[in-house]
C-alpha cells in the first residue's frame, strides 16, 4: 500500500467495496461466502506470522470451536445471532488466551509444533464431547435473526451480513498493523531482544497479538457456520489450519491483502477441482513447494515488488 | 498376588507393553527430528510421511517382489534415506538462508504431496502386513507377543546405537561441532553442506525404519504418517530437542504413561500426552531436556 498513493488507495478500496456488492449477482453467493471466511481465517494467521513472526499451525482450534459454539448457541439454545457470533469469538478468544500463555513461552519452530499440538488436542476434545455430534458434527443450523431485526435466513441478507463482518475484520487488522501497537510487534518480529531491551513486554504484546489473531480465526468459524449451517471435524483438522497458510504464502505473507487474492486463488481451485477430490492434497502439497521455492513474496508480495522497481524510473 | 492395587497383572503389563511399543516409535522418531534440527535447524514436517513410506515401501516388496521383513528392514530405510537425500539436495538446501519458516512450509508441502499421493493410490483403508515373528513369551502372569518384544528392544538397540555415534565416533565429533559453530567447522575444511545432507538422511532414515518396524503392528495406511507426527511433536516439544537421551527417555516414558492411562482411565488416553506438555510447558517452558536460548 505504501507505493500507492492516498488517492489510488481510496478509489481501489470503493472499487472493492463496490466489487463485492456487485459480485452475488455475478457470482454463486454461498461460494463468494466461503471465500471470504477463508480469507478471514488466512488473514488472522497471516497477522501472527507476517506481523509477529510466529507460525500457527493450529488456527484450525479457534476456527472450528467457534463454529460448534455458535452452532449449538443458536440451535439448541436459541440464541439470537448476533449473541451467537459473541461466544463464537469469546470461546475463541479464551482459547487463544490459555494456549497463548503457554505457547508464547516458546520461539520459533516451538510455536508452530505446539500450537499443532494444541489443536489435535481441541480437535480431541471435539471428537469426544456429546455437544459436537463427534463424527457427524452439528449439522441444520438454522439462521437466525440478528439483533432481532437482521434475518438470516434471506440468502442477500446474509452475503451482505457476512461482507461487512469480513470486512470489519479486515478493518480491524489494518488498525492494529498501522498503530503503534503493530509497529512494536514488527519490532518484536525483526528483532526481539532489542524489543525487550527497549522496555517492551515482549510476552504481553505477542499474547495480546495472539488473542487478537484467535478471536479474529473464531469470526471466520462463526460466520462459517451460519453460512453452511454445518459445523464439523473438518473444521478442528489439522489441514485446515495448513490450508490458511497455504492461502496466506499464495497470497503473499507480509502483505493485507494477501489472504484476500489468496483465498479466491485457492478457494476457487478447490471449488473447479471438486470432482477430483482425492487431488486436493496432492494440489496443495504441490502449490506449497511451488510457492517455497520459486515465488516466496507471494502473488500481492510479487506486484508490489514490480511496483517498487518500477518507481525510480517513473 | 494377581493384581497390583487392584488391577490384574496381566492387564497392566499388557498395557505397558502397547505402551512401550508406541514409545518406541515416539522415541525413534522424535530422535530422527532432534538430529535434523540439532544440524539442520529445520523442522521436518514430513517426517510422518517419510515413516508413511517406510512401511509402504516394506509393504511393497512383500507384495510386487515378495520380498519378506528381514530384507525389507534393511531396505526400506535405504530407499526412505536415499528419497530424503535428493529431497535436501534438490530443495531443501536452497532454503538454510532463509528464514526458517520456508523450510518449515516446504516440508509440510511435501508431506501433503506424499499422503495424497499414497491416499490416491492406496485409499484410506489400511493395508495388512503379515507378522513376521509370530509367538509369544509365556512371562508367567501373561503372554507377551514376540514380534512386540522385539520391536521394543530393537528400537532402544537402534536409539542406543545413534547415541553411541553421534557422542562417541569422530563423525558424531563433527557433527556436534558443526552444529556449534557451523563456520569454524567449515575452516577446518570439513564438507558442511554433505554433512547437512548426510544428517537429513540419517533421520529421515531413522523415520523409514520406523516404519517398516510399525507395518506389521499397524495397518500399512496413508494416514498413519500424520496420526503419529503430531503426537511426536508433542513429545519432542516436552523431552526439548537439546539432547538425544533426552528423546530416547521422553519417547519411552510417555509411550508407558500412555499405555497406562489406557488402562486407568481410557478416555484420557488419547489426549494424556498433550496434557503432560501443558503441564511441563508451564513449568518448564524449555522442556525436560531442552537448553534454554
Amino acid at each position: 500500500m505504501h507505493f500507492l498513493s492516498p488517492r489510488t488507495n481510496l478509489v481501489l478500496l470503493l472499487l472493492a467495496i463496490a466489487a463485492v456488492a456487485v459480485a452475488p449477482f455475478v457470482a454463486y453467493p454461498l461460494f463468494l461466502m466461503k471465500l471470504m471466511c477463508f480469507a478471514l481465517l488466512a488473514a488472522s494467521v497471516n497477522l501472527l506470522v507476517g506481523y509477529v513472526g510466529l507460525l500457527s499451525f493450529g488456527h484450525a482450534m479457534f476456527y472450528g470451536a467457534a463454529g460448534y459454539v455458535t452452532a449449538h448457541a443458536v440451535k439448541v439454545w436459541g440464541w439470537d445471532g448476533a449473541a451467537g457470533i459473541l461466544a463464537g469469538v469469546g470461546t475463541a478468544a479464551a482459547i487463544g488466551l490459555l494456549t497463548g500463555l503457554l505457547a508464547i513461552r516458546r520461539q520459533g519452530i516451538y510455536f508452530s509444533m505446539i500450537t499443532l499440538a494444541f489443536a489435535q488436542l481441541v480437535y480431541f476434545i471435539a471428537l469426544r464431547m456429546p455437544f459436537t455430534g463427534g463424527e457427524d458434527g452439528i449439522q441444520d443450523v438454522p439462521r437466525p435473526l440478528v439483533l432481532g431485526l437482521i434475518p438470516l435466513h434471506d440468502g442477500m441478507v446474509l452475503y451482505y451480513f457476512v461482507a461487512a463482518l469480513v470486512g470489519l475484520g479486515f478493518w480491524l487488522i489494518h488498525r492494529v498493523v498501522h498503530s503503534p501497537f503493530g509497529q512494536v510487534l514488527r519490532a518484536i518480529r525483526d528483532n526481539e531482544p532489542r524489543a525487550q531491551s527497549l522496555g517492551y513486554r515482549v510476552l504481553r504484546y505477542k499474547l495480546l497479538a495472539f488473542v487478537l489473531s484467535a478471536a479474529l480465526a473464531g469470526l471466520a468459524g462463526s460466520l462459517k457456520v451460519l453460512v453452511f449451517q454445518l459445523a464439523t471435524l473438518t473444521d478442528v483438522h489439522w489441514a485446515t489450519s495448513g490450508e490458511a497458510l497455504l492461502i496466506c504464502i499464495v497470497g503473499g505473507m507480509h502483505t493485507l491483502l494477501g489472504p484476500v487474492v489468496g483465498s479466491i486463488v485457492i478457494v476457487s481451485m478447490e471449488n473447479y477441482l471438486a470432482s477430483f477430490a482425492e487431488w486436493v492434497l496432492i494440489i496443495q502439497g504441490a502449490v506449497f513447494v511451488l510457492v517455497v521455492m520459486l515465488f516466496r513474496k507471494g502473488i500481492v508480495g510479487q506486484f508490489y515488488a514490480y511496483l517498487a522497481s518500477r518507481r525510480p524510473a517513473a | 498376588m494377581d493384581s497390583f492395587f487392584g488391577i490384574p497383572w496381566a492387564a497392566l503389563i499388557g498395557q505397558l507393553m502397547v505402551g512401550l511399543i508406541n514409545g518406541s516409535f515416539y522415541a525413534l522418531m522424535s530422535l530422527g527430528l532432534s538430529i535434523i534440527f540439532g544440524l539442520l535447524h529445520v523442522v521436518n514436517f514430513a517426517h510422518g510421511a517419510q515413516y508413511m513410506l517406510g512401511a509402504f515401501v516394506a509393504w511393497g516388496l512383500l507384495e510386487y517382489l515378495g520380498i519378506g521383513y528381514w530384507p525389507a528392514l534393511l531396505i526400506a530405510p535405504l530407499v526412505v534415506a536415499a528419497f530424503g537425500l535428493a529431497f535436501e539436495r534438490l530443495l531443501l538446501r536452497r532454503l538454510y538462508a532463509l528464514d526458517h519458516v520456508y523450510a518449515l512450509l516446504l516440508t509440510f508441502g511435501v508431506a501433503l504431496l506424499m499422503e495424497g499421493g499414497f491416499r490416491l493410490q492406496f485409499g484410506v483403508s489400511g493395508q495388512p502386513y503379515p507378522n513376521p515373528l509370530s509367538g509369544g513369551l509365556d512371562v508367567g502372569v501373561t503372554f507377551l507377543p514376540l514380534y512386540r518384544v522385539w520391536v521394543i528392544l530393537a528400537a532402544l538397540a537402534v536409539c542406543l546405537g545413534t547415541w553411541f555415534f553421534i557422542e562417541k565416533t569422530k563423525l558424531g565429533a563433527y557433527l556436534r561441532a558443526a552444529n556449534e559453530n557451523t563456520p569454524l567447522v567449515r575452516t577446518f575444511g570439513i564438507n558442511v553442506p554433505r554433512m547437512l545432507m548426510l544428517t537429513y538422511g540419517l533421520g529421515v532414515g531413522l523415520a523409514g525404519l520406523s516404519g517398516v518396524m510399525a507395518a506389521p503392528i499397524y495397518q500399512v495406511s496413508p494416514l498413519m504418517g500424520s496420526n503419529l507426527i503430531i503426537v511426536v511433536f508433542a513429545v519432542v516439544v516436552i523431552g526439548g530437542m537439546g539432547s538425544i537421551l533426552g528423546s530416547i527417555v521422553t519417547g519411552f516414558g510417555l509411550g508407558a504413561i500412555e499405555g497406562l492411562t489406557k488402562l486407568l482411565y481410557p478416555d484420557g488416553a488419547g489426549v494424556v500426552i498433550f496434557v503432560v506438555m501443558i503441564l511441563v510447558l508451564a513449568v518448564r517452558p524449555h522442556g525436560l531436556f531442552g537448553r534454554a536460548h
